[in-house]
């Protein structure tokens, strides 16, 4: 399928969802390069605040690439070339007048191993705001840790060893904490990596559980290689292959009647 | 169709598939078995029919135990989904079948008396016709082929035209020979459940069309129930 089609088919499916408000992230003909290497190819697509969106594809297909631009995280990769526009509430989130450290602020990442920071729970959490400066004292500090942490489904559990590591939790507490510290700073979207796959069945519900609790509060978009996540978590999946977008729409048309045969073959476990 | 690359779930859909087709053969045999018995007053052929019936019942249960294992198992996806649901709803449908040919069976021996009411000699055609439906229906969802099943729709037309010159024909020889009202009510309900095991067939033909689509099938492709205002259903 030549690239024309393939934004045409962007521009229909994201035309058939004209009534939805204003999408919270707009990607437009992105493409990204590591050195001469084409990663992604010219994908377009827009990210809801309502819905949590999945992305979905085989090892390499550009899914966790394309998940990075939507905060720069690929600017930390010095081959890394970014092509075409993206926007958070229509700015251009790759103009030279974005402040990178706000952008991360506004657009979060949970990665799939948990990566707690060395460093007390609460303090986990409170250096974000500490940093951005969004809490003043004491008292509201303790407020924005323990309403990010109650966000993040995990409060109960430690309320009361706030001063322990937080390496010692458990891994799906510790991907709970993560997922705190990112609400912590007070973002709009947040962008999860394959948040569960280092974790066990139980924990990867808890965080399926709390996906479906912070969904519409922030617009959440999700990586994810278990199809049955994505068909759980999701009402909208996107299915990449070989860096280009094969298929966006509606999960449950997604899982039961894609449109694509590409897409057909993955889900069903026909792939390769 | 490409393989999966588990290939054991591929030998799950095709077991599957292969009871819903002996399901079907066993089906269209009752049918046509029902009504040659009929024809014949064979009344032993009758007692095979309605005992043979079981063996539509176990298929049925298997294909559900299947079913539900499949389902939690594989877990399939699209089209593999809708094709294990259809298998699911066809085995019942098809296992209804089944219990109106072993209704018809039973009916033989009464009809005994009344082998020269007219409309008997239509039966066997329309028992024809409606055993063909099954049979091309779950060649449709073997296939999948949906152009199939919505030819085995514009059939039913033709079973309820069958079905509504039988009730006229019965009405009047009944008001004319009061005393053979009784078999030839029989005769009525044995042409009616002809009529509904060519409904099922359609409803068939519409699950086979969702699963091989993923498209509900049209009011078009349907068609209408033309078996007039004065049946209830």
């Amino acid at each position: 399928m030549s690239d024309e089609t393939l934004n045409d088919l962007a521009a229909h499916q994201q035309a058939s969802h004209a009534n939805d408000a204003a999408p919270k992230m707009t990607a437009r003909d992105v493409s990204v390069f590591y050195g001469d290497k084409m990663a992604i190819d010219t994908v377009s697509i827009d990210v809801s605040q309502e819905n949590v969106t999945a992305f979905i594809g085989p090892s390499g297909c550009g899914k966790s690439t394309f998940l990075r631009t939507l905060n720069r995280m690929n600017d930390t990769i010095p081959s890394a070339r970014v092509e075409g526009r993206i926007d958070l509430d229509g700015e251009d989130i790759y103009s030279s007048g974005m402040d990178v450290v706000q952008l991360r602020a506004r657009v979060g990442m949970v990665f799939q191993k948990p990566n707690p920071f060395p460093k007390s729970i609460y303090e986990n959490v409170a250096y974000g705001p500490r940093i951005h400066g969004l809490a003043s004292g004491k008292a509201e500090m303790d407020e924005v840790v323990e309403k990010s942490l109650k966000r993040a489904g995990l409060w109960e559990e430690v309320k009361d060893r706030l001063t322990e590591s937080g390496t010692a939790l458990s891994g799906g507490q510790q991907q709970r904490l993560c997922i705190a510290r990112a609400i912590a700073v007070d973002p709009e979207v947040i962008l999860m990596d394959e948040p569960c796959s280092a974790l066990d069945p139980i924990a990867t519900a808890k965080i399926e559980e709390l996906i479906h609790e912070l969904r519409g509060r922030y617009a959440i978009v999700i990586v994810t290689h278990n199809m049955q996540q994505a068909a759980r978590v999701s009402q909208r999946t996107a299915f990449f292959h070989l860096g280009h977008l094969i298929e966006y729409g509606d999960t449950s048309e997604i899982f039961t009647n894609p449109r694509e045969t590409r897409t057909k073959d993955y889900i069903t476990g026909r792939y390769g | 169709m490409a393989a999966h690359t588990v290939k054991a779930f591929d030998d799950d859909l095709d077991q599957l598939r292969a009871s819903i087709a002996e399901m079907g053969g066993l089906a269209e045999a009752a049918i046509s078995e029902s009504l040659r018995a009929l024809m014949q007053n064979d009344l032993e052929a009758a007692m095979r029919v309605i005992a043979n019936d079981k063996k539509l019942d176990a298929l049925e249960s298997e294909i559900e135990r299947n079913v539900v294992q499949l389902i939690a198992l594989r877990a399939p996806m699209a089209d593999d989904l809708r094709e294990v649901v259809a298998a699911l709803k066809i085995a019942g449908v098809v296992e209804r079948i089944g219990d109106y040919a072993k209704n018809i069976a039973k009916r033989v021996h009464v009809i005994e008396a009344a082998a020269h009411i007219e409309p008997l000699s239509l039966l066997p055609e329309m028992g024809r016709i409606v055993g063909e439906m099954v049979h091309n229906v779950l060649n449709a969802f073997a296939a999948r082929d949906a152009d199939l099943a919505v030819q085995v729709c514009d059939r039913d037309r033709a079973v309820d035209d069958f079905y509504n010159s039988i009730f006229r024909t019965l009405l009047t020889f009944m008001m004319e020979t009061p005393h053979l009202i009784t078999p030839a009510t029989h005769l009525l309900f044995i042409a009616k459940n002809l009529e509904r095991i060519g409904d099922h067939a359609t409803n068939v033909a519409e699950m086979v069309y969702f699963a091989a689509t993923g498209e509900q099938m049209t009011e078009r492709h349907k068609g209408e129930d033309g078996t007039g205002d004065w049946t209830d259903d």
